[in-house]
């Protein structure tokens, strides 16, 4: 177990190393010149020639790669063009909201999807299948910013009971801050809840045909343990297999439904970033969205190996 | 064997499992199917059947009846008591209490019917849990023992092992270990050798004679390998088509069977020993037939050389035969017109087991 965990990890920092190159010759590699950007109002030679120096962008590519790197490791992203603030305390603001958001949806997603697959498999052609399966269609065909609107229009502007848009920390007003988030995150839960669902539900078929399953139904157990302990735990391998694909999604959808309830979230500060070329924004913004589907590989990789002792043991070998 | 004093005196031998006209049909997208017809069977404490036919014969249709482990297209009809409780119709709490504690399973696949991800001790210990509510620690206490029941090497470091850390051979031998968790009083082993080496089958086999001499377990043990009938059983019980053909003490089977499958069978495998791992009974020519309803005719009358029209005209009962030497008691034939053959045969010189 350990073997594999160092043996992960170290893949995962070899990815990291490689996507902070690909990241910063990417950015180098864009259309335009960035000091144009850099400077703002003045653009004389002078003027761009400082904005040069003082980025470092007049020193060679190795030099500034170096910089970029040891500056990052020092928690130093360069600082924004656009506002004038760090990079490192936007993220530190921006970054908690999307994080809060996503696991929100991540947990209701996994909760209600695994929960009606289940529910789906085991009520097999009886009407709880037909509505889950209904659900799960509904989730996957209509996009977010669509279910988005609708839900501000229906449940914040009609009837009043969610903010239609703004934030609340967590820390300031823990309750408050559901009532702003609740909603945003069960929107951009849906699509990943279907999704979920529907693979629970045919590895759940599968798992509960097997002999395993019959096994533990002729010791007498109750069929609680039958369908928990023993179909569903082996269906479990699959449907994180499936959650893990999912979650690059889920980054890209927070990003829109951020923008959909105003949540001063990572997703805002991107688009921002972008369309006020605010280059020293956009780079640490790529960086940390390639750090984040590192981290979410290697943690589903972790939990494959909680959960299917066949990986567990193969590591060590 | 003991004399019973429970409750039924007309019973010779205490009765364990009592199985009368059990039939079972299934619901398909083509029809109806019959799978067993009219099934009688019966185990005495500490008494090892042997259940013998081809494959698609009902045998483990029967089986899986007794449990009430069929699936929901299944009707199954007519009686199975197991010390008075009958099983047949029975709702699933009163069956949940009898799987695994009265009533245990072997399969015979030990890879898929064991669950991958749990360990091996975790799935033993389970059995324990629900019905004698132990601890996990208990159970797991528990378990260790039963590994080393069952002749598992250091069983305290292999009982948290998963499935595929061990041989098909071990596997098998923790499936049994799980099903003897309890003492139950009938272990039903479902072709618990067929996957598995000639050379493994027999410990396996060892394995279960121990049990049934030290717990005193009665073993229906389904197969349609000879072999493994000649090696085990006490008493054998044929099937053809989902009905009962033949019933009989096994070396009294080997030596005069009476129903012209039988003796078809014994004909096509001419030295069922210990090792006669490869008696598939598949040498008679033609196939079982899948019914949708059973006839009033002897099913095996497609493939028998003596059927005439008597045998296709009406089913002939099961019952004590004549013919060459005196049939032993409880030896009963449905045939019309039944072998006179007695072998002197390797399969009769060797002690039955026992
Ligand atoms: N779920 C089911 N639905 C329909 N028919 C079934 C079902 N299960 C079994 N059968 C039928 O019942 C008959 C008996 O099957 P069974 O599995 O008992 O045979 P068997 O004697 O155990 O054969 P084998 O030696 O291959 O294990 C077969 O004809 C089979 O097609
Ligand atoms: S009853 Fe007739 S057909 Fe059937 S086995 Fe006997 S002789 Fe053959
Ligand atoms: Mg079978």
């Amino acid at each position: 177990m350990a073997r594999y965990l160092i043996t992960r990890a170290g893949q995962s920092l070899l990815t990291l190393v490689l996507a902070t190159v690909v990241v910063f010759l990417g950015m180098r590699a864009l259309p335009g010149d960035p000091a144009l950007a850099l400077a703002g109002e003045d653009r004389s030679p002078a003027g761009l020639a400082a904005v040069r120096h003082e980025y470092g962008l007049d020193q060679s590519l190795p030099a500034q790669f170096l910089h970029f790197v040891t500056h990052a490791l020092h928690g130093d992203l360069g600082t924004s063009v656009r506002t004038g603030l760090p990079v490192s305390s936007m993220l530190g603001a921006a970054l908690p909201v999307t994080v809060e958001l996503s696991v929100l949806a991540i947990v209701l997603a996994t909760l209600v999807g695994v929960g009606a697959g289940v529910l789906a498999a085991v009520r097999r052609g009886r009407p709880a299948e037909w509505f889950a399966n209904g659900l799960a269609l509904v989730g996957l065909s209509v996009p977010h910013f669509w279910l988005g609107l609708l839900a501000i229009l229906y449940l914040s502007v009609a009837t009043g009971l969610f903010p239609a848009s703004g934030f609340v920390s967590l820390f300031d007003d823990p309750l408050g801050n559901l009532h702003h988030i609740i909603l945003p995150a069960v929107i951009l839960g849906t699509g990943l809840a279907a999704v979920i669902m529907r693979q629970t539900r045919s590895s759940m078929l599968d798992s509960l045909s097997a002999d395993y399953v019959r096994t533990a139904k002729a010791k007498g157990l109750r069929p609680g343990a039958v369908i928990g302990r023993h179909a569903l735990r082996n269906s479990l391998i699959v449907v994180v297999t499936i959650v893990g694909l999912q979650l690059g999604g889920l980054i890209s959808g927070a990003v829109v439904t951020e923008q959909i309830f105003g949540l001063p979230g990572f997703g805002k500060m991107t688009i921002d970033a972008v369309f006020q070329r605010d280059y020293p924004v956009i780079q640490a913004v790529v960086l940390i969205t390639a750090t984040a589907y590192i981290v979410i590989n290697f943690l589903v990789d972790l939990l494959y190996s909680v959960i299917d002792p066949r990986i567990r043991v193969a590591g060590e070998a | 064997m003991s004399t019973s004093t429970a409750a039924r005196p007309e019973e010779p031998a205490e009765q364990v499992l009592d199985v009368r006209d059990l039939s079972v049909t299934f619901r398909t997208e083509s029809g109806t199917v019959s799978a067993v017809d009219h099934v009688d069977l019966s185990l005495a404490r500490g008494e090892i059947v042997g259940v013998v036919g081809e494959s698609g014969c009902g045998k483990s249709v029967t089986a899986m009846s007794l449990g009430g482990l069929l699936p929901g297209s299944a009707r199954v009809t007519g009686s199975a008591r197991l010390h008075g409780t009958e099983l047949v119709g029975a709702s699933e709490p009163v069956l949940r209490k009898v799987r695994g504690r009265e009533l245990a399973y072997i399969f015979q696949e030990p890879m898929s019917s064991l669950n991958p991800v749990l360990s091996v001790g975790r799935q033993i210990a389970e059995v324990l849990q629900v019905h004698e509510g132990l601890s996990r620690k208990q159970a797991r206490a528990r378990a260790v023992e039963l590994l080393a029941l069952v002749g598992i090497p250091s069983p305290a470091t292999r009982v948290d092992t998963y499935p595929h850390q061990l041989s098909g051979g071990m596997r098998q031998r923790v499936m049994i270990a799980m099903a003897v968790a309890c003492g139950p009083q009938v272990l039903v082993a479902d072709e618990p050798t067929t996957a598995l080496d000639v050379t493994v089958q027999a410990g396996i086999l060892e394995v279960l004679r121990d049990l049934r001499d030290r717990l005193g377990t009665s073993i229906l043990i389904i197969t349609h390998d000879l072999g493994v009938i000649a090696d085990i059983a006490d008493r054998v019980v044929v099937m053809y088509a989902g009905r009962v053909v033949e019933r009989a003490p096994v070396h009294e089977l080997f030596a005069r069977p009476r129903h012209q499958y039988t003796a078809g069978l014994l004909a096509a495998s001419p030295t069922p020993g210990r090792h006669a791992g490869t008696d598939r009974l598949q040498e008679i020519p033609g196939l079982v037939p899948v019914l949708s309803t059973q006839p009033d005719a002897c099913t095996f009358a497609d493939r028998c050389h003596a059927a005439d029209d008597l045998c296709r005209g009406s089913a002939p009962p099961l019952e004590p035969q004549g013919g060459g030497g005196t049939s032993a008691a409880g030896h009963v034939a449905a045939c019309w017109h039944p072998s006179t053959e007695t072998r002197t045969l390797a399969a009769t010189n060797q002690e039955p087991a026992r």
